[in-house]
C-alpha cells in the first residue's frame, strides 16, 4: 500500500461555543475520490476549508504528503497552492475574463511570465471545453460555465488534491450534468478528489469510498456499492433514503 | 448687451489666468487624496484595530468640519507651531488631506461590497492576504467606487473656490479683484458661475467616458 | 495658567458664534427644505414645461460653487432689499441648498410606489390631496437619510457666509486670533466646536431616522 496523500487525524473545528467538528479522521490515498455526504450542519464544508486551512482546526493534525500542515510556523499559502478547491458559489473573480481567472494564480502566485501563463490557462480551459469562452467576464457565462472555469483555475496551480464543496448545488439541475462531466474526466485521469456532494449517480459511478458524516463525526464510511445497500447504521440508510427519493422527485 | 460684451472683453484673460490656478489645485488635491486615500481607506478595512481606530479619526475630523476652517488653520494656524505654509502649498495640503478623508470613505464602502467569496477564493490558490487584496479586491472596489470618485472630482473641483479667501489667485481670486476694479460684482460673478458650469460641464463628460470605458460586465455599483 | 486663560478668553469669544453658525443653518435648511419639496413636486408632478425650469434650475446651481451663488445672491439682494448679511447669506444658502435638495426630494418621490397615487385617487382624493396626504408623507420618511447627509453638508458649508461678514464661528475665531495672536489656538477651538456640532448632528439625524423609518 503507497503512502496516503491526506490524513487527518482527531480534527476538531469551533466556532465560539458552537462545535462543529468533533474529532473527525480520515485518511485518502493518491487518485483516490471520496465523496463526502450528510445532512447540513454536519461538518462536511468545514471539514474541507479545515483541509485547506482557510479555517484552521482547533485541535487535531493534518498531514499532507508527509507534511504535518498544522504544525505552527507553516506556511499556508505555499499548502494551499497545493490544494485546489471549488466552490458552491463558484467565486469567480468578477473584475476579470475567464483566461484572466485562470492566469492570476499562474502570475501572481507561481510567479509565471505572462505569455506562458496564457498558453496554460488557454490549456486548462480547453480541458474543461471552455476554450471558446475564455474573454467574457463571469457575469457573460452561465452557472455550469462559470463552475468549469473555476475548476480550470483551480487546476492551473497543478494541485496534488481537489477539494469540490457541494460543486453543483447553486445551479439549475440542466447544468449540472457538464459540471459532473468534467469532475469525472479528473477522476479518470487520476486526480485526488474528495467531494462534498448529494449527486448520488456521481457517487456511484465515480466514487472509490463515500464517508457519511453527521454532528461533526464520521458516522460510516465505505465503498459505493455497500454504502448505498447495506449501510450499517440507519442514521446513514434513512439520509441516503432521503436524497436518494428527492433526486427521483418530480 | 454691449456693456457685457465689454466687459466679457476685459476680463476673460484674467479669469482664464484662475481657471489654470483652479485647475491645478484641483488636479494636485484629487491626485494627493488619491495618494493618501487609498492606503487610508483599505487600512480602515484591513488593518489591525489601533490602525483602524487612528485613520477613523483623521476622517472625522476632515469629514467633520468645514474645508474653510481647515484652510484657515493651514495657512493662519500652523506658522503659530512652526508650520509655515505657502498660499499655495497650504492649499493643496488643505484640500489634498480633505479629499484623501472623503476618498478613503468610498473606496471602504467600495472594498466593503466586494462578496467575501472573492477574498476566500483568492486565498485558496494560494495567495497571501495582501497580493489578494492588492490584486483581487481592489481592482473591483476601485471600479465599483467609481461613480462616488467623479461625485468626488466634481465636488472638488467646486470646493477650490474657498481658496481665494486666502488670497490664492484662483478663478474666485481673480473675480474678486476683478469685481472691485470695474464696479460690477453681479456681472463678474455670473461670468464667473458660468466659467464653472463649463469647466463642471466638460469634467462631468470626462468622467462619464472613463465610467463607461472601464466598466465591466456584472461589476457596478447600485442597480443595473 | 497662562494657556488656560487664553483658552478660556478664545473660547468665550468664538462660542458666541455658534448661535449665529447654527442660526444660519437653520435659516438656510428651513429655505432649503421649501424650495426642495415644492419644485421636487413640480419636477415629478407638474406642467412639462415646469419639469424642464426645474431641472435647469437644478443643474445649474449644482454646477456652481455654492460660495459663488452666495456671493452673487448677497450683491443683488443687497442691492434691491435692505437685507443684513446674515439674512443675505443664510437665504443664499437655502437657496444653493435648494437644488441638492429638490434632487433627494425627486428621488424620494418616485420611489414611492405608484400603487399608492393609484389607490390614493381610487378613493376620490383630488391629485394634490394624493401628493399632500399620502405620497409626500412617505417620501420624507424615504428622504430623511440622503436629507442628513445634506444638513450636514450646510452646517459645514455656513462657514462660507463668513465671507460676506456674518459673525460666525470662524469670523470669531479670526477677529480673536488678530487680538490674541495666536491663531492655532483660535481656530484648533473653531474646529474642535465644529467637530461637536457635526457628530451632535449627526447622532441626531440618526436618532430621528430610526424614529421615522417605514416597515415597507
Amino acid at each position: 500500500m503507497t503512502a496516503p496523500i491526506l490524513r487527518i487525524e482527531d480534527v476538531h473545528k469551533s466556532y465560539g461555543n458552537l462545535q462543529v467538528l468533533k474529532g473527525v479522521s480520515l485518511t485518502v490515498q493518491p487518485q483516490e475520490v471520496v465523496v463526502l455526504v450528510g445532512p447540513s450542519g454536519s461538518g462536511k464544508s468545514t471539514l474541507l476549508r479545515c483541509i485547506n486551512l482557510l479555517s484552521p482546526p482547533t485541535k487535531g493534525r493534518i498531514w499532507l504528503e508527509d507534511q504535518d500542515i498544522t504544525a505552527p510556523g507553516v506556511n499556508q499559502d505555499r499548502v494551499r497552492q497545493r490544494i485546489g478547491m471549488v466552490f458552491q458559489e463558484f467565486n469567480l473573480f468578477t473584475h476579470l475574463t475567464a483566461l484572466g481567472n485562470v492566469m492570476i494564480g499562474l502570475t501572481k502566485v507561481r510567479k509565471m511570465r505572462k505569455n506562458e501563463a496564457r498558453d496554460l490557462a488557454m490549456f486548462e480551459l480547453e480541458r474543461v471545453g471552455l476554450a471558446d469562452r475564455a474573454h467574457y467576464y463571469p457575469a457573460q457565462l452561465s452557472g455550469g460555465q462559470k463552475q468549469r472555469v473555476a475548476i480550470a483555475r483551480a487546476l492551473s496551480m497543478d494541485p496534488h488534491i481537489m477539494l469540490f464543496d457541494e460543486p453543483t448545488s447553486a445551479l439549475d439541475p440542466e447544468l449540472t450534468g457538464e459540471v459532473l462531466a468534467v469532475m469525472q474526466k479528473l477522476a479518470s485521469e487520476g486526480m485526488t478528489m474528495i467531494v462534498v456532494s448529494h449527486e448520488i449517480g456521481f457517487a456511484r459511478q465515480v466514487a472509490d469510498r463515500v464517508v457519511f458524516m453527521e454532528g461533526g463525526v464520521v458516522v460510516e464510511e465505505g465503498p459505493p456499492q455497500c454504502m448505498f445497500k447495506q449501510a450499517i447504521h440507519e442514521r446513514t440508510r434513512a439520509f441516503l433514503r432521503t436524497i436518494e427519493y428527492m433526486r427521483h422527485a418530480p | 448687451m454691449n456693456d457685457v460684451i465689454d466687459l466679457l472683453r476685459k476680463v476673460t484673460p484674467d479669469l482664464l489666468q484662475g481657471t489654470v490656478v483652479t485647475l491645478q489645485i484641483t488636479a494636485v488635491s484629487l491626485t494627493l487624496g488619491m495618494i493618501v486615500g487609498l492606503p487610508v481607506g483599505v487600512g480602515r478595512v484591513y488593518g489591525p484595530g489601533w490602525v483602524r481606530r487612528i485613520l477613523g479619526a483623521y476622517v472625522t475630523l476632515f469629514q467633520g468640519t468645514p474645508l474653510l476652517i481647515q484652510l484657515f488653520m493651514a495657512y493662519y494656524g500652523l506658522p503659530d507651531i512652526g508650520i509655515t505654509l505657502g498660499r499655495l502649498q497650504a492649499a493643496f495640503l488643505t484640500l489634498g488631506l480633505n479629499s484623501a478623508a472623503y476618498q478613503a470613505e468610498y473606496l471602504r464602502s467600495a472594498l466593503q461590497s466586494v462578496s467575501e467569496g472573492q477574498m476566500i477564493a483568492a486565498r485558496a490558490l494560494g495567495m497571501s492576504k495582501w497580493q489578494a487584496i492588492w490584486s483581487i479586491i481592489l481592482p473591483q472596489a476601485v471600479r465599483l467606487a467609481l461613480p462616488s470618485w467623479s461625485n468626488e472630482a466634481i465636488a472638488m473641483l467646486k470646493y477650490t473656490s474657498v481658496v481665494f479667501l486666502i488670497a490664492v489667485p484662483d478663478l474666485m481670486g481673480q473675480a474678486k479683484i476683478l469685481s472691485s476694479r470695474y464696479f460690477a460684482p453681479i456681472q463678474i460673478y455670473l461670468i464667473v458661475a458660468v466659467f464653472y458650469i463649463v469647466l463642471v460641464g466638460i469634467t462631468y463628460l470626462i468622467l462619464t467616458w472613463i465610467e463607461r470605458r472601464v466598466r465591466i460586465p456584472g461589476l457596478t455599483s447600485g442597480t443595473e | 495658567m497662562e494657556f488656560v486663560q487664553d483658552l478660556l478668553t478664545t473660547f468665550n469669544f468664538i462660542v458666541q458664534g455658534l448661535w449665529v453658525t447654527i442660526s444660519v443653518t437653520a435659516v438656510a435648511l428651513t429655505t432649503g427644505v421649501v424650495i426642495g419639496i415644492v419644485l421636487a413636486i413640480v419636477r415629478v408632478y407638474g406642467h412639462p414645461f415646469l419639469q424642464i425650469a426645474v431641472i435647469i434650475y437644478s443643474v445649474v446651481i449644482r454646477a456652481v460653487p455654492v460660495i459663488v451663488i452666495i456671493f452673487i445672491l448677497f450683491f443683488v439682494i443687497s442691492r434691491y432689499v435692505n437685507l443684513s448679511p446674515f439674512w443675505a447669506g443664510a437665504l443664499a444658502l437655502g437657496f444653493a441648498s435648494g437644488a441638492y435638495q429638490t434632487e433627494i426630494f425627486r428621488g424620494a418621490l418616485q420611489a414611492v410606489q405608484s400603487g399608492q397615487m393609484i389607490a390614493a385617487r381610487a378613493i376620490g382624493m383630488s391629485r394634490l390631496q394624493a401628493i399632500q396626504s399620502i405620497v409626500l408623507p412617505q417620501a420624507v420618511r424615504l428622504a430623511l437619510p440622503a436629507w442628513g447627509n445634506e444638513a450636514t453638508l450646510v452646517l459645514k458649508d455656513s462657514t462660507l457666509v463668513f465671507a460676506v461678514g456674518v459673525p460666525e464661528i470662524l469670523r470669531r475665531a479670526q477677529q480673536v486670533s488678530a487680538r490674541t495672536f495666536e491663531p492655532f489656538l483660535a481656530f484648533g477651538v473653531a474646529l474642535l466646536l465644529y467637530l461637536a456640532l457635526t457628530l451632535i448632528t449627526t447622532q441626531a439625524l440618526r436618532w430621528l431616522e430610526r424614529r421615522y423609518r417605514l416597515q415597507m
